[in-house]
């Protein structure tokens, strides 16, 4: 059948494939978008810049402390996420009375200050970071040749998403954040610390995106302005599931992933724009977004 | 002022604010004046880019929304405009599915008047495509949504064969004004943009001045009042949003008839950055906010412009401290000195 229609399994899987490994990086970041809505009503635009200084720091220990990429897992989502914590406690802190456009437009003025930093430090071109060697090498499937990394990327994200499903849906301390979200004044008045919530919970949001940074370090290079252009499909992706739901966000990330991919196959001129009019389609027919809640 | 708590919108009242007339009477008393003193280029553009912030202005100073992709009215507006003053317009057929309807329109090149017009155009009906979208959704949805289709745009002049790539369209002849005044001359051309600019700023204050200006910030203040009153929120928020596009599309037109070029970079997302960050700066919902807020950032990054990355993080600055501190922004912050809305 596939065949018929003139396109080698080779070319689709393969793009499917890079599909899915877009998709993880969507699910990841809007995930981590709705998180930190759902709780500051803030749509952080620094997000983009978060992922880059995830695989930047990632860079950074390899070149200059030698540590390797597991160690960057761990510790460039820790670093970036307790820079998060700082930018919320000195800056978002003080919008949280004002208009929500505030806080986009602080977080907008923040990614523009660290990729200028960072342009301003390596340029613009790109540092190759290597794979790492448990996951060099790959598989082939019969149908396809499957990279180890780029499968270990799919599943490692997976992994995240789900856990982050888990902890928020599941659990005392994910129950007290959905309590903060829908009232913050009354949990706070059952003596949970919400102020320290929020900022645990930007901290966290932004640790995810660094954690993104990492994964993606290997496969792009690593460069300053690797975060801009995702983060406006990532705001895209947010449009069309809606930020209502953790689950949505993730479902909705790995979906239009997919479609991206099966696009550059079968309409290649129209892989950049297929979201942005997948986007438009959901505004039309249901305007709250997939898995939204229209307010 | 609307009354919106009793229920009818009361004529206006035609309150002559003397000191606003003031404050034009200087504005135009420096436009007269300067290009006599500064490089013309650089007033064009920094009054393109007034006339950019003053139409975005509209949308967030008055009916409270918030677009991130302003860009691509611009953008869209200056390679229409490119385009038909430097090759015409010839479309021999349309093709709308698999109906191929034979049109075989050629007209050459067009001049600088109705190439800017056709821009307008252009940007107009964008405008009208991408507002019944965006308003669906308010607040931060509605920035998030203007940031995509913006980017949407962006993807399509890259790729698109008419707008040349990464070259973009250069060369464009500045031509002859209704066929007689030659534009070629700086400070000929330097009136004519400035005509243009005092046509979009007048229309706008006009605009904001007007029953219908009014429904718009009752519509900022509380929509579901608004719309509980018999007042189409919606309705009001697209002629709104139509109009800032359209105005937005005619800075962008005329912008490409000046620099003789229509690029990436005014369809690109950081160019949407900067007419927020005018705005901002200037003083959001401010009548002369965004006039004073271009000039600044147009001669910022004039002395900025060879220290390269440096122009992006000063403007993230700007972003910061005027959240933080500044947002009345610096005319917002004179009027309240001298106690006048200006």
């Amino acid at each position: 059948m596939i065949e018929l229609l003139g396109i080698s399994p080779q070319a689709l899987f393969g793009q499917l494939l890079i599909g899915l490994i877009n998709g993880s990086f969507y699910a990841i970041l809007s995930l981590g978008l709705a998180v930190i809505f759902g709780l500051l009503n803030i749509i952080n635009f620094t997000h983009g810049a978060q992922y880059m200084m995830g695989a930047f720091c990632a860079w950074f220990l390899l070149q200059y402390a030698g540590l390797s990429y597991w160690w960057a897992l761990i510790l460039a989502p820790l670093a970036v996420g307790i820079t998060g914590i700082v930018i919320e406690r000195l800056f978002l802190k003080q919008l949280y009375k004002l208009d929500h456009l505030y806080g986009l437009l602080l977080t907008f003025g923040i990614a523009l200050i660290v990729e200028g930093l960072f342009r301003n430090e390596f340029g613009s071109s790109g540092q190759p970071y290597r794979i790492p060697g448990e996951l060099t090498g790959g598989n082939n499937l019969g149908f396809m040749f499957l990279p180890n990394y780029r499968a270990w990327v799919v599943l490692a994200s997976l992994g995240v998403c789900l856990a982050t499903w888990y902890v928020i849906e599941r659990t005392k301390l994910g129950s007290y954040l959905r309590a903060a979200t829908e009232n913050p004044a009354l949990v706070q008045a059952f003596g949970v610390n919400v102020p320290r919530m929020i900022t645990l919970t930007y901290g966290f949001g932004v640790a995810l995106a660094a954690f993104a940074g990492v994964l993606a370090a290997p496969i792009y290079q690593v460069s300053p302005q690797m975060g801009s252009n995702l983060i406006i499909v990532v705001f895209a992706v947010v449009v069309i599931g809606g930020m209502g739901s953790i689950m949505g966000s993730i479902v909705t990330g790995f979906a239009l992933g997919v479609i991206e991919g099966l696009t550059k196959v079968f309409y290649p001129e129209a892989s950049n724009t297929v979201i942005f009019v997948i986007m438009a389609i959901v505004l039309l027919i249901k305007p709250a977004g997939l898995f939204g809640r229209a307010h | 002022m609307v009354d919106v708590t009793s229920g009818r919108l009361t004529a206006p009242v035609v309150v002559v604010a003397r000191h606003q007339y003031i404050a034009f009477a200087v504005m135009m008393a420096f436009f007269v004046v300067a290009p006599f003193f500064v490089y013309p280029i650089f007033l064009m553009k920094a009054l393109c880019f007034a006339l950019f912030a003053c139409a975005f202005n509209l949308l967030i100073g008055y009916a409270g929304l918030l677009s991130f992709g302003h860009a691509m009215f611009m953008g869209s507006a200056s390679y229409a405009a490119a385009y038909v003053a430097k090759e015409g317009l010839s479309i021999e057929s349309l093709r709308i599915l698999s109906i191929t309807i034979p049109i075989h329109l050629h007209l050459p090149p067009f001049p600088p008047e109705l190439a800017i017009l056709f821009g307008t155009a252009c940007s107009g009906v964008l405008g009208i495509v991408a507002g019944k979208l965006a308003i669906k959704r308010q607040g931060i949805y509605f920035a998030m949504i203007t940031l995509a289709l913006a980017q949407m745009i962006y993807f399509f002049c890259l790729q698109a064969k008419f707008t040349g790539g990464e070259d973009g369209i250069q060369k464009v002849p500045r031509g002859h004004l209704f066929g007689t005044i030659d534009l070629g001359n700086d400070l000929t051309l330097y009136f004519f943009v400035l005509a243009v600019f005092l046509f979009g700023f007048l229309l706008i204050y006009r605009t904001i001045h007007s029953p219908f200006g009014q429904v718009l910030k009752a519509i900022r203040e509380n929509e579901p009042r608004a719309v509980s009153l018999g007042y189409r929120a919606d309705h009001y928020k697209l002629i709104a949003f139509v109009l800032s596009a359209t105005l937005a599309g005619l800075a962008g037109a005329t912008k490409a008839i000046v620099f003789q070029l229509a690029s990436l970079t005014d369809v690109n997302w950081p160019m949407s950055g900067e007419v927020v960050l005018m705005t901002l700066l200037g003083g959001l919902g401010t009548v002369f906010g965004p006039v004073a807020g271009a000039f600044i950032v147009i001669s910022l990054e004039n002395y900025l412009a060879q220290l390269g990355a440096w122009v992006t993080i000063v403007q993230g600055i700007i972003f910061v401290v005027c959240v933080l501190t500044f947002r009345r922004g610096v005319i917002g912050e004179l009027g309240r000195i001298l106690k006048k809305s200006l």
